[in-house]
Parts: structure tokens; sequence; C-alpha cells
């Protein structure tokens, strides 16, 4: 937990990785270039002196992941979210085996996703169902855009989608994370397009979608599904560490994810290793939507934050939160209905 | 003409040539490495902020940088060649034959990127409209005033050249007659329903742009260039 100025916030990163993308498990030049640029973006947006070397960054310890995450980083609960990417490593570069073997090492700290690719067919129902059981799955995390043989990627609006979905009803899984971001592309298709989403959350009230890096950058079509989708929910991996490199933009994107969807439905996330949750979280509970933005966007209650921090996640995921770090219970309001909002855009 | 006219061209014709997804020039962005005329030869590097930058987009730049560069009087080869990409063979190759999208990826595109350009192309509109009205209201015009305005009624500034652009490369009604405030199809918004085109219109504006500065920081990351990456807005 964290506690700055009276104020307890209970942090939930919800989206960390134990990978290994060194050159011994790379299977190719893909494998090589996606770690890269992992790398990079570590690079780009993380502060001076939390720059690792790219030997560390591409396959770090459990020690260096645990003491991170949870003696410095303020995490109190972290969820793996498995990409496995068996075409570009050789023994998949973050697989829920792999996330698993350490969270059985380190009890009570970490919440194991599942994966499923709907192109496995009835054969892939029979594993979600074994991998559900081995790992007490909560959550799944899916990349509608990777390439599986010649097929370039699919939609969670295809018939098989709803199967494995009806599958995760089923099974008690009820958070189904989308990837709708970038490094992994579809061929002609937008890799953001967020519009199967739509219908399966319309298709599937009692599921949760939480869209991993909230559609950037096609922040408004998320929203714009968000704002009729009351299951959707926003991940704000790739979109926390702005705060540091562009504060600015921040708050803007921030801004726009509060007034569409609302503070109830956004989750803090890291994507550690690619960015580390200690500066993130420091920054976040510190920061305030700039001044000349309050009149549009409002300000930011340590209500909002804790909710976004870590107590929406919890929600998510059955989590029992410390009394000292709840906010008092509302009810649930989505704030004003598109359109309404006063008129002056900024 | 000389070999310093035809750069000076050639550069400008890149500078037409847009990302389009961030809808810059790549020559603003510095996706240009590097430029090379030798007599009616014109030979043109780009690199991009990723190895794994969407193929579409990235191939959508190289085609459009070999035609604009076709297009400069006086050149009569060229060679673009896009480095350091996941896809690089596959569309330099695909660029060079004139294939098309479908025919550079043959087993695996499913089609050409006319819809995706569009898409893009519609939300590029959007996001200038923004800027526009953005400023219209910063100067005291009251929301659904702005329904009764034409393009006529703007100062004339780079925004509204940008929107213009915009209009024409999508075929809405771009004359100094038509209306400001209109949907994708170039309908006119009514009075009321202004605000909420406009709120929309904001939340592309903010995507597009954020995008933008994320690929310049990572183009600056990748390749240590000079890219200015201060913050705007």
């Amino acid at each position: 937990m964290y506690t700055k100025d009276g104020e307890t916030y209970f942090v939930v990163d919800s989206h960390v990785h134990a990978w290994d993308g060194s050159p011994a498990n790379q299977a190719n030049r893909y494998g090589k270039g996606f770690i890269e640029c992992f790398y990079d973006y570590h690079r780009s947006l993380s502060p001076e002196g939390w720059v690792w070397p790219l030997e560390k960054f591409e396959k770090y310890s459990d020690e260096t992941l645990v003491r991170d995450l949870f003696d410095e980083g303020y995490v109190d609960k972290a969820i793996f979210q498995p990409t496995y990417l068996t075409d570009f490593y050789v023994n998949g570069f973050n697989t829920t085996e792999q996330d698993g073997r350490v969270a059985e090492k380190y009890p009570g700290k970490f919440i194991v996703n599942g994966s499923f690719d709907p192109r496995d067919g009835e054969s892939g129902l029979d594993a979600l169902e074994m991998l559900a059981h081995r790992w007490n799955l909560k959550g799944v995390k899916l990349y509608t855009a990777e390439w599986k043989g010649i097929s370039k990627g699919w939609k969670l609006s295809d018939p098989w989608a709803y199967r494995y979905l009806e599958k995760c009803e089923e099974l008690g899984i009820r958070n189904i994370h989308v990837h709708k971001g970038p490094t992994i592309y579809p061929l002609n298709r937008d890799a953001f397009d967020v519009a199967d989403v739509d219908d399966a959350a319309t298709a599937f009230p009692d599921l949760r979608f939480i869209i991993e890096h909230c559609g950037l950058p096609r922040l408004e079509d998320f929203c714009w599904i968000a704002t009729q989708e009351p299951n959707v929910y926003g991940g704000l991996a790739v979109a926390m560490p702005f705060i540091h490199t562009r504060p600015r933009y921040f708050a803007q994107v921030l801004g726009e994810l509060l007034y569409w969807l609302d503070e109830n439905r956004l989750t803090f996330a890291s994507d550690y290793a690619i960015w580390h949750p200690k500066w993130l979280v420091e920054k976040f509970v510190d920061f305030q939507i700039p001044e000349d933005m309050q009149a549009e966007y409002g300000v930011l209650t340590p209500e909002i934050k804790k909710k976004i921090l870590g107590l929406n996640a919890a929600k998510l995921y059955d989590l029992d939160v410390p009394d000292a770090a709840k906010v008092r219970e509302e009810p649930a309001d989505s704030g004003a209905a598109v359109g309404s909002a006063p008129a002056v855009p900024a | 003409m000389t070999t310093t006219a035809v750069s000076a061209e050639v550069w400008d014709a890149l500078g037409r040539v847009r990302d389009p997804e961030l809808d810059e020039p790549i020559t603003d962005l510095g996706f240009v490495h590097e430029l090379t005329v030798a007599g009616s030869e014109v030979r043109a590097r780009l690199r991009l902020p990723t190895y794994f930058c969407a193929p579409n987009f990235a191939y959508l730049m190289v085609a459009d940088a070999v035609d604009a560069i076709r297009a400069v009087p006086g050149v009569e080869t060229v060679e673009v060649r896009l480095e350091d990409h996941f896809a690089a063979e596959e569309i330099n190759a695909g660029v060079a034959a004139g294939a098309g999208f479908a025919g550079s990826f043959p087993a695996e595109a499913a089609g050409e990127l006319d819809e995706l350009r569009r898409t893009f192309r519609r939300k590029a509109h959007t996001a200038c409209l923004a800027r526009v009205c953005r400023r219209l209201l910063a100067e005291g015009w009251q929301v659904d005033a702005l329904a009764g305005l034409r393009l006529a009624d703007l100062p004339e500034s780079v925004e509204r050249e940008s929107l213009v652009r915009r209009r024409e490369e999508l075929g809405l009604p771009a004359t100094p007659d038509a209306p400001l405030v209109v949907d994708d199809d170039g309908r006119p918004v009514v009075p009321g329903k202004v605000a909420e085109r406009l709120r929309f219109a904001q939340a592309v504006r903010v995507s597009i742009d954020g995008n933008a500065g994320f690929c310049r920081g990572l183009l600056k990351t990748r390749y240590g260039a000079s890219n200015n990456t201060e913050e705007r807005g």
C-alpha cells in the first residue's frame, strides 16, 4: 500500500509480465525486434535513473520482479497477463506456465491469467478448461491481432470466439482482457479496431471486457464503445508513463476517459517490466489536471485515484481491501450522458 | 533543371506525403532518413519509430513517396526503400513492382488499403474540425452558433487550409459556402448537436496528437535523431 498526505492507496498492478526475451530464447529476427521495440518504449518514457541495460530488460530474475513490484513499487497484488508469441520465442515470451511458476513461488502476491485463441477450435476449448482448473483462472488475456498460419487475426465477434466466451462464463472466468494496441500487428486490418468489443460486450453482459491500453491511439473509438457498454473497462497500461514525459497529454487522455466512461472503470497498470510501478504510483498520487484544463476535465480527488490505482481492479477480482484504503460506496453513476457536458470543447 | 532544384522539389513532394495515421508530413516526422538526387535518379530511405510499426501504414507511406517523387518534373528513376522494419523486404519489393498491398503479401493480406486510408482521412478531418472550432470558441463564439458558419467565415489560418484540404481529399463540400460543422459524410450538423460532434472531435484530436508525440519520441529513442519532442497543446 502507498500512503501520502494521510491517504492510503491499495495498489493493484493489473498488467505485469515475467518474460524471457533473451537471445537464447529468440527464435528469429521477430523475437529480437519485439524485445527491442519494448525496450525502446521503456527507454523513451521512463524517467532518468529508471532505465535498465538491455540485457537485464531481456530477462530479469524472479527476485528482481518481486522486489520491484512489492518491496519498492507499493503493489499489493499484481495480475500476470500472458503474451505467448510462440512464433517468435522458443519457449514462448511469457506463457501462463511461466507466470504460474513465479506465482506459486510467491504465494498470495499474484493473480495468474490465462489465454485462448478461438482458431484452436474444439481442442482449444479443452485446453482452456485444463488451464482454468490448473491456475484457477479468473481472467484471460487475448490478442485478436495475432497471426496464426494464414489467418491474420480474429475478432471477438467471430462464432468461435463466442464459443470460447461461453466457455469462460461456464468456468467462472469473467475478466476478459483484450489487447488493442501496438506491437502485435494484423496485416491490413487496423490493429486497434475495437468494434468487435462492442458486439461481444453486448452479447455477454456478465463478462467484463478490459481493453488494455484503452484503445490508444484510437482513444475515441474505445471511448465511444465504453460509453454504451457498461461492462467495458479501460486498462491504463502504456497510458500511465506519459505522466512523466508528457503530463499535459496524460491529463487529456485521463480527462477524456473520465468524461466518456467514469472513475469506476479504469484500472492502473505498469506493464512491468516496461515501466516500474514505483515512480508511476508516486507520480499518479501527486498528479493533478493542469489548471487551464480543469474547467473542462475537473480535478482528480484522492477517491478517484484510489479507485483507479486498485479498488476497481479489486472489485473485478474479488480482492479483500483493507478498511484504511476503502472509499465511501456511492451509487453507480456513469456521469453525464454523452453530449450533455458543458458545451466548451477545449 | 539542376540537381539542386530537383532536390528541393523532391523534398517538397515528400512533404506532401503524410503518415496516414498521424496526419503529419513524413518529412516533419523525421521518417525521411536519406535523400539522394543524381541527375534524374532519386533514391530515398525511410525509417520508422519501431520495427513493428503497422505494415499497412508503412506500405502506404512508401508507395505514396514513390508516387510523389515520380510526379516531380525531371525525375526518371525512383527508388524508395524502407529500412529496419520487420516487413521491409516485402514492402520494398511490392512497391517497386507496383504490386499493391495485396500483391506484396499474397498469402496474408485480404485486400487493398483504400478503406483503411479513408477511415484515417475521416479521423484527420474530424481532428481538423476540432482544432478550428477550438479557436473559435476561445474567441467567444457560442457552440450552437457554429452551426450557422460557413468555411468562408473562418479567418485565414493554417487550420483552415488543413480543414479544406481534408474535405477535398474526402470529396466533402469544400467550397467557401460549405457549412463549417459537418459529419463524416459532409452533412451539416444542426444546432443542439454541435457540442456532441465537437466533444467527439476533441477525443479524436487528443488521440492523433498524442500518438504523434509518442511516435516522435520513439524515433528519437531509436535513432537518436534530433526530433522535436517538446510537448505542445
